[in-house]
């Protein structure tokens, strides 16, 4: 079913009984060309350019519990490609191009809202640090301006412009950054998929990996064993205990980074504002609440709940940004569990076992990353060589140095 | 969180630097292969469930202590100082 304004208007006339479900509930089969183990928003793209990019359609997606119920369903939304690093740099840029064409190529309203993100800086050497991030991002083809402080207080008049501790020196404005549903993206690409052959199988753990003679045979699931030629490897946190099934030992610490939500109040926040001295990021939803985080809580956990000092220095850093949030009610708060690289690059790569696939590292960037991490992970799985825009995204940099680190912190993986 | 520090009591999360997993504590030969050097700087067995930790009590008595605890339900079930255990 296509959808479209008129649809809706038809549909509104005659009691919503024309829609269809987006996508089927099948029975896995006994064997598939591909199977995707995690039915996320990288598993899901992954799928839907599968199909859409190299015509591999005999695909299923495994998901455990329901289509987009981790960490594409619990993040900050944040869309942007501000990366410095070559390697980096490409790969963001590629993503953000293939959002800006996500609705019409999906035929799904993802809400896709590129209202500007401005990066402040509180110092002049963090001023530098902008100047020189937003001419890499301008000599990737990409789009940033230096604000001043006049020019930030332009954009965003509500700032405590007084405070004496973290004055605002400028911003760094990226106006192609923004937001998007969360949701709205996991399912637009799995209705895209299953649209084009893609079996999505929820409720279906992957509880082993076959492997013979160094190539892979397929997977043990709670629903049965299914045979694949090729599996992929998309789970973000739980990365190390599915990489283990393949007796791999990852580069990955899971660890929980919270955000909050406040009730839905009047638009009051137009951008998407970080804060450059604490760990503080906000954006307003399209339905009224603020949505913002902050940093890990710093420890490994797959707890998905965070602890209280975590939440007191997010409520912290944003009164001192922006003390007008103070009277906001907080509605709910949530802990999604980031596969942590030592280098806060991601892995889109082959592994030692011929047929298997490992996407995963994404820290707490994934949400921007959706669609290109998709396309370049199906590209390596259907041809067996990487995409040109993540080359360096390779599983074996850690031992070769070949480092990818955005934020120079170092390889403890808690501090990406 | 509270962790019990073995020489301070039971103090607040807040007290303590996470540096990494137990992996840390077993720091190659400046000669080893840089196998063992990748696996003690990045390779984690990550497990979702009992794992023992790194912590620094740097606003306490500044001792570094080994964490026994489960990353999916918080609990902590051991903290001991790594001076001692070493020793």
């Amino acid at each position: 079913m296509r959808y479209s304004g008129l649809r809706v208007i038809t549909e509104g006339l005659f009691g919503n009984r024309g829609w269809t479900p987006a996508w089927r509930e099948p029975s896995p089969k006994a064997e598939y060309d591909v199977v995707i183990i995690g039915g996320g928003g990288h598993g899901l793209s992954t799928a839907y350019y599968l199909a859409k990019n190299h015509g591999i359609t005999n695909v299923a997606v495994l998901e455990k519990g329901y289509l987009g119920g981790g960490n594409v369903g619990r993040n900050t939304t944040i869309v942007r490609a501000n990366y410095f690093l070559p390697g980096n740099s490409e790969f963001y840029s590629h993503s953000l191009k293939l959002w800006e064409g996500l609705e019409a190529e999906l035929n799904y309203n993802v809400m896709h809202s590129q209202r500007g993100l401005i990066n402040l800086f509180h110092s002049d050497g963090q001023r530098d640090a902008f100047v020189r991030r937003g001419n890499a991002m301008i000599n990737q083809g990409d789009d940033a301006i230096l604000l001043d402080r006049e020019g930030v207080r332009e954009h965003l008049p509500y700032l405590d412009f007084d405070n004496t501790r973290f004055p605002i020196y400028g911003g760094l404005l990226h106006p192609r950054g923004g937001s998007a549903r969360h949701d709205a993206v996991a399912w637009g690409y799995a209705r895209g998929a299953d649209k084009r052959g893609v079996d999505l199988i929820q409720n279906c753990e992957v509880t082993g990996i076959d492997i013979e003679n160094g190539v892979v045979k397929g997977v043990q699931t709670t629903r049965g064993a299914i045979r694949a030629k090729k599996v992929g490897i998309v789970v973000a946190g739980r990365s190390s205990q599915v990489a283990a099934m393949a007796g791999m030992r990852l580069p990955i610490e899971s660890h929980v980074l919270q955000a909050f939500v406040t009730e839905g109040l009047k638009p009051v926040i137009n951008h998407v504002v970080s804060f450059g001295m604490g760990h503080f990021y906000i954006s307003q939803s399209d339905k009224g609440g603020l949505v913002f985080g902050g940093d890990l809580d710093f420890y490994a956990s797959y707890a998905a709940r965070g602890n209280l000092p975590m939440v007191e220095h997010v409520m912290e850093a944003g009164m001192t940004l922006m003390p007008m949030i103070g009277r906001a009610k907080v509605l709910r708060s949530w802990g999604g569990i980031m596969d942590m690289s030592p280098d806060g690059s991601p892995i889109i790569d082959r592994t030692h076992v011929e047929g298997l696939y490992l996407n995963c590292g994404w820290n707490y960037g994934g949400f921007k990353a959706v669609p290109a991490s998709g396309w370049c992970m199906a590209h390596l799985m259907a041809t067996d060589q990487p995409h040109e825009v993540a080359r360096k995204f390779r599983l074996d940099r850690f031992a070769t140095g070949h480092l990818l680190d955005e934020e120079g912190t170092g390889s403890q993986h808690n501090l990406h | 969180m509270r962790l019990r520090c073995p020489l301070c009591g039971e103090r607040d999360r807040r007290e303590f630097y996470y540096y990494g997993a137990e992996d840390y504590l077993h720091r190659p030969a400046a000669d080893a292969a840089l196998a063992e050097w990748d696996a003690y700087l990045h390779l984690r067995d990550n497990p979702a469930g009992v794992t023992r930790d790194l912590w620094y009590h740097e606003a306490g008595c500044s001792q570094w202590l080994l964490v026994t605890r489960n990353t999916v339900t918080h609990e902590i079930s051991g903290v001991e100082l790594v001076a001692e255990r070493k020793a």
